[in-house]
């Protein structure tokens, strides 16, 4: 009796414990990684909690993982890079309205020796058909993210199917953007990935870009606040005021500034009002 | 690098080492706690059906973090039952999960140490006629150093992983970030020395903990001893 006594008290005062820190004005925001890995949120959130005093806390996962999490209630605010299925989200009635953020694209990178030959390529299209012809190794995210679901579209308009190669040059990691570049790197492969994570990514060793360029390699980023209909928990006022902050002039002057290495990240291109 | 990081008294640094050490100690405890008397329990009863629990509890030592993390999310995702607290991506969830993942080992270990005791001991406490609660206090004050090995290496379990406590933290930034996070993270980065920086202080830290066990087991011997 005594033993439950205990364990209960502890959890509790536990419980009390961390729910002083979660208080009213904090919001969770369930993001995709580029945005978290590259160093955006360490610049962009300061600022707004000056100006706001909302605690804003990220929980940085795929893009895929983000939705689902966000799906379950578990965040305020959802800010990722997969327009098909964000708007799709909204429609299902989980978010209130997606606005366009901002953009990047993506690259190809790839070892010095180049196996394939894709270097200075500017045709994705045609880069991954090279890829595929000459069976250089290429590493996939594998993993549902919003990077994968491209890299999946651009397979297809190239009129590959790269999972039939699956194990053999095609190698799909199932992991983060990190993770995937790590990976690729080790074992010599060609990785796509969004061009913020590569210019802060500090294990490049012998890679660069090999592709880039294309306008399908266009990569838009949306955010969503969550909809207090589906999901009675978040804190629907917070969420909008971060969501209308950060297409504000403020919020995406902001973004424009963050640089690393001196180079630009994020293009910000919210609708003007 | 390492001793770079902790002779720079990076705050951050401080911030995550401490709740790694909150959130690893508590689940430590919680586990001690259920894990102690489940394990005597089991090592001095006989009933239908023992070996069954036996080789259930040794097989939850083998719990797969990730597989743990997934199931307090589920139940404590805002659509999950337990939702309604509020628990996810706080330390407290953290704790629930590594309490979780932790006291299976403690309980079959301390049911081996416990049960070898036993034998030793088992026809004197018979002869005093001690109650079931008696016999199980007894051994467990006896076993009380061993407990603590027992105690130590759930703490190295729950200090030394990150599925987890990934899942349901979230590993946000001066909340539920802890080495483990912190560590996965930089790795991502692709900043491979920091990770390995932080990898060894986390090294240390284990060390520290389980210097201060040894020397407390230690002067409380001599004490006996005098």
């Amino acid at each position: 009796m005594k033993l439950s006594h205990t364990i209960g008290a502890t959890l509790s005062a536990l419980t009390l414990a961390t729910g002083a820190i979660a208080a009213d004005q904090s919001i969770i925001v369930q993001s995709t990684t580029s945005t978290a890995n590259s160093g955006l949120y360490d610049y962009l959130l300061p600022l707004f909690q000056d100006k706001s005093g909302i605690q804003v806390n990220v929980v940085a996962v795929g893009t895929g993982q983000a939705i689902k999490n966000a799906q379950n209630c578990d965040g305020d605010v959802l800010l990722v890079h997969a327009k098909a299925a964000e708007e799709k989200f909204v429609e299902a009635g989980f978010g209130t309205t997606r606005t366009d953020l901002m953009y990047n694209d993506f690259v190809i990178v790839g070892p010095d020796a180049d196996p394939a030959g894709v270097e200075g390529m500017n045709d994705v299209q045609g880069a991954l058909a090279k890829i595929s012809e000459t069976g250089a190794l290429f590493a996939s995210r594998g993993d549902d993210s919003g990077t994968h679901k491209k890299e999946v579209a651009l397979w297809a308009d190239a009129g590959v199917d790269p999972t039939a190669a699956s194990g053999e040059w095609y190698r799909e990691t199932g992991s983060g953007m990190g993770a995937t570049l790590n990976a690729g790197i080790g074992m010599g492969a060609y990785v796509m990935t969004d061009r913020a994570t590569w210019i802060s990514f500090d294990n490049k060793q012998d890679y660069t870009i090999k592709v880039e360029g294309d306008d399908d390699l266009f990569n838009q980023y949306g955010v969503i606040p969550v909809n207090q209909e589906q999901c009675p928990s978040v804190n629907a006022e917070a969420a909008k005021t971060f969501a209308d902050w950060l297409i504000s002039d403020e919020g995406q002057n902001a973004i424009a500034a963050y640089k690393v290495s001196e180079q630009q990240l994020f293009f910000p291109n919210a609708p003007k009002n | 690098m390492a001793v770079q990081l902790v002779i720079s008294g990076d705050a951050d640094l401080f911030e995550i080492v401490g709740l790694s050490l909150r959130v690893s100690l508590s689940a430590t405890l919680l586990a001690c706690l259920i894990g102690f008397p489940v394990g005597a329990l089991v090592a001095i009863s006989r009933f239908p059906g023992r070996g069954a629990v036996l080789v259930l509890m040794n097989a939850l030592m083998g719990l797969p973090p990730v597989v743990v993390g997934l199931l307090v999310y589920l139940h404590l995702s805002r659509s999950g039952p337990l939702g309604f607290l509020g628990l996810l991506y706080t330390p407290t969830a953290m704790i629930i999960a590594q309490t979780i993942l932790i006291a299976p080992i403690v309980a079959a270990l301390s049911r081996q140490v416990i049960e070898d005791l036993h034998a030793e001991y088992a026809e004197q406490f018979r002869s005093l006629c001690l109650s079931r609660m008696q016999t199980v206090t007894a051994l467990l004050w006896d076993a009380r150093y061993s407990l603590l090995t027992v105690g130590l290496a759930g703490f190295g379990r729950a200090v030394a992983e990150v599925g987890a406590v990934i899942i349901v933290g979230g590993n946000i930034d001066h909340l539920t970030r802890v080495m483990t996070t912190a560590i996965a993270l930089e790795t991502s980065k692709g900043d491979l020395a920091l990770a390995l920086a932080l990898g060894l202080i986390l090294l240390v830290i284990a060390l520290g903990v389980n210097a201060a066990v040894q020397g407390l087991r230690m002067s409380a011997r001599r004490q006996a001893y005098v």
